[in-house]
């Protein structure tokens, strides 16, 4: 069975933002299951209807084997939740956050008690744990914040952009706890994040979101797969000379694919290191000068590139100029 | 119904927790009535000597005027404490939780009257200290608390309501402020109701504030009346009704609009 099966969710926010536009994907049980887009791609927007949180204009989702739209109260007692926008109460202490949640699913006194002591020594906040959450550190609310999700054992949990804001030694430390809860602990979890090689690190699955809806979904590795080869990424002198640039690498026999993105020319080549002299004399009897060239094996940036027809870093910027709209419609 | 009810003392126990880590903040509340006692004792005090005024001491008419108009006054501004919770995404976790979703309003209606009840208890202590007195004896005083709390969960439940679709700060504010003194001046918190002009006796019949401060001077300077006192009781429980049928409809466009 799968834990979320989403089918063709379609969201619009006034006066006209059409957040998602036919969404559909499905997550087995037991996984970690990444959605990876830029900021303002609709991931958000996804978590908060499989929540509950929010109702789409049209679709359906289930999630644990209940319909979140007409069994929302059995989808919010099988779901842990943890928001972009940490919802740790900053004026009670960690254990307070965590029996506050644990009453609210109607755990007994006891049983309480004991899972609450387990989950502040399993995120190491032991000590901290009656103090009041106002004063810990980002990367503690957030562990916080994951463990009152946790508290009443969910089968799957949803953790919207888990380490956005995060240090980077924080974010690794994150990154084995996420992982740990998925391989000890059998819990289905649904992961959106607009980092790359967070989606490469964590997810066994994942969805590419771009612009309201899903552009391609496999395991990182089937998708890296499937750009076959290397990818030589030549940086041009003149962006305006792209057009040429294109066509004269086309032409090229061990060249599968050319796009161009700018002053970016990425050509899909069988075997990088052979490839870069013929690109570079094609190049040079065309007269287009250039700047630098690299050669990578595919990662998930050229997936993305490949799907979307833009670098992931530009439509992260693109996107974070429209970013506040979106915020105004939280 | 019961699930909705001990929802809500959860989300009691919570509000009240974060208030008892900063008890000072009840103080802080009480300085503003304690100077409107003080002052206003003070200033108004010959308005006992126009003829037909119904007391021979000044402090004992204004003390339920007060009281009253400081249930009025926290218990509006409980909607700041809902925005706070928006903000920082608290409302969002406690959406998709089981929570009932009368206890997101009911949790926060029930901190302020807890805070009704010791402001008013601190306010009738120092009341007694400077010299007032309470023909209507402990009845009366209980009649007044009660409807301290009535008015108060009223007014809280509104202001949480607005503040579920208004949803800024600075718009709340604005908008309580522009209610708060109107309504306390068209009143009889300071002034016998045949002693203010006749449009203004009018509008007072139609305020809610002055239902409670009516019904709660006549408890307690003259005891009596009950007649009087359950239709006013009658009437805020109607108000709380609609107010509390008003902030559940608040939590369902707001989970609407997200």
């Amino acid at each position: 069975m799968n834990a979320i099966e989403a089918e063709g969710l379609v969201k619009t926010y006034p006066p006209d933002v059409r957040a998602l536009d036919g969404v559909s994907f499905s997550v087995p049980e037991g996984v970690i299951f990444g959605l990876l887009g830029p900021n303002g791609a609709g991931k958000s927007t996804t978590v908060k209807i499989l929540t509950t949180l929010s109702t789409p204009d049209s679709g359906s989702a289930r999630v644990a084997g209940h319909d979140v739209l007409r069994e929302a109260a059995r989808v919010r007692r099988a779901i842990g939740v943890v928001a972009q926008n940490p919802g740790v109460d900053g004026e009670l202490t960690g254990r307070e956050n965590l029996v506050l949640q644990g009453r609210i699913h109607g755990l007994p006194g006891p049983e309480l008690r004991r899972r609450a002591d387990q989950l502040l020594e399993q995120f190491g906040l032991a000590e901290a744990a009656d103090r009041v959450a106002r004063g810990y550190s980002g990367g503690m609310k957030r562990r916080l914040d994951i463990a009152v999700a946790l508290v009443h054992r969910p089968k799957v949990l949803f953790l919207d952009e888990p380490t956005t804001g995060l240090d980077p030694e924080v974010r690794v430390a994150m990154w084995e706890e996420i992982s740990r809860l998925a391989r000890e602990e059998g819990i289905t979890i649904l992961l959106t994040t607009h980092y790359l090689e967070e989606a490469d690190e964590l997810a066994s699955q994942l969805a590419i979101v771009d612009r309201g809806r899903i552009v391609v979904q496999g395991s990182p590795e089937a998708l890296k797969g499937e750009l076959q080869g290397d990818a030589v990424h030549v940086e041009l002198a003149e962006p305006a000379q792209n057009g040429d640039a294109n066509g004269a690498l086309d032409r090229l026999a061990e060249v599968h694919e050319v796009m161009v993105d700018g002053r970016m020319v990425r050509a899909r080549v069988a075997d990088g290191a052979r490839a870069v002299p013929r690109v570079m004399a094609a190049l040079e009897s065309a007269s287009i000068p250039v700047a630098s060239v690299t050669v990578s094996r595919p990662s998930l940036d050229d997936v993305y590139l490949r799907y979307t027809g833009r670098a992931f870093a530009e439509a992260d910027a693109e996107a974070g100029r429209d970013d506040d709209s979106e915020e105004e419609n939280r | 119904m019961a699930l909705a009810l001990r929802h809500s003392t959860y989300m009691m126990w919570r509000e009240l927790l974060a208030l008892w880590r900063q008890p000072w903040w009840i103080g802080v509340t009480l300085m503003q009535p304690i100077i409107w006692l003080l002052l206003f004792g003070e200033l108004f005090r010959s308005v006992v000597e126009i003829p037909g005024f119904e007391t021979s001491s000044y402090i004992d008419f204004l003390v339920p005027g007060v009281i009253i108009m400081t249930a009025f006054f926290g218990a509006s501004w409980g909607g700041m404490g809902m925005i706070q919770d928006l903000d920082r995404g608290v409302t969002d976790r406690l959406l998709v939780s089981p929570l009932a979703r009368a206890a997101l309003v009911a949790g926060k209606v029930m901190q302020s009257a807890v805070v009704i009840l010791i402001q008013s208890l601190i306010m009738i202590a120092l009341a007694l200290i400077i010299g007032a007195s309470f023909p209507g004896g402990i009845d009366g005083v209980l009649v007044m608390l009660a409807m301290a709390i009535l008015l108060g969960c009223s007014v809280g439940a509104l202001s949480n309501g607005l503040a579920l679709r208004i949803r800024k700060e600075e718009s709340l504010i604005a908008l309580l402020s522009a209610v708060q003194l109107p309504l306390t001046f068209i009143s009889t918190a300071f002034m016998q109701k045949d002693l203010i002009p006749g449009w203004m006796q009018t509008a007072a019949d139609f305020n809610p504030l002055n239902w409670a401060i009516e019904a709660s001077r006549t408890a307690v300077l003259e005891g009596g009346d009950w007649g009087f006192i359950a239709a006013r009781a009658g009437l805020l429980l109607a108000v709380l009704l609609l107010a509390g049928w008003f902030a559940l409809r608040s939590v369902g466009a707001y989970q609407r609009s997200v």
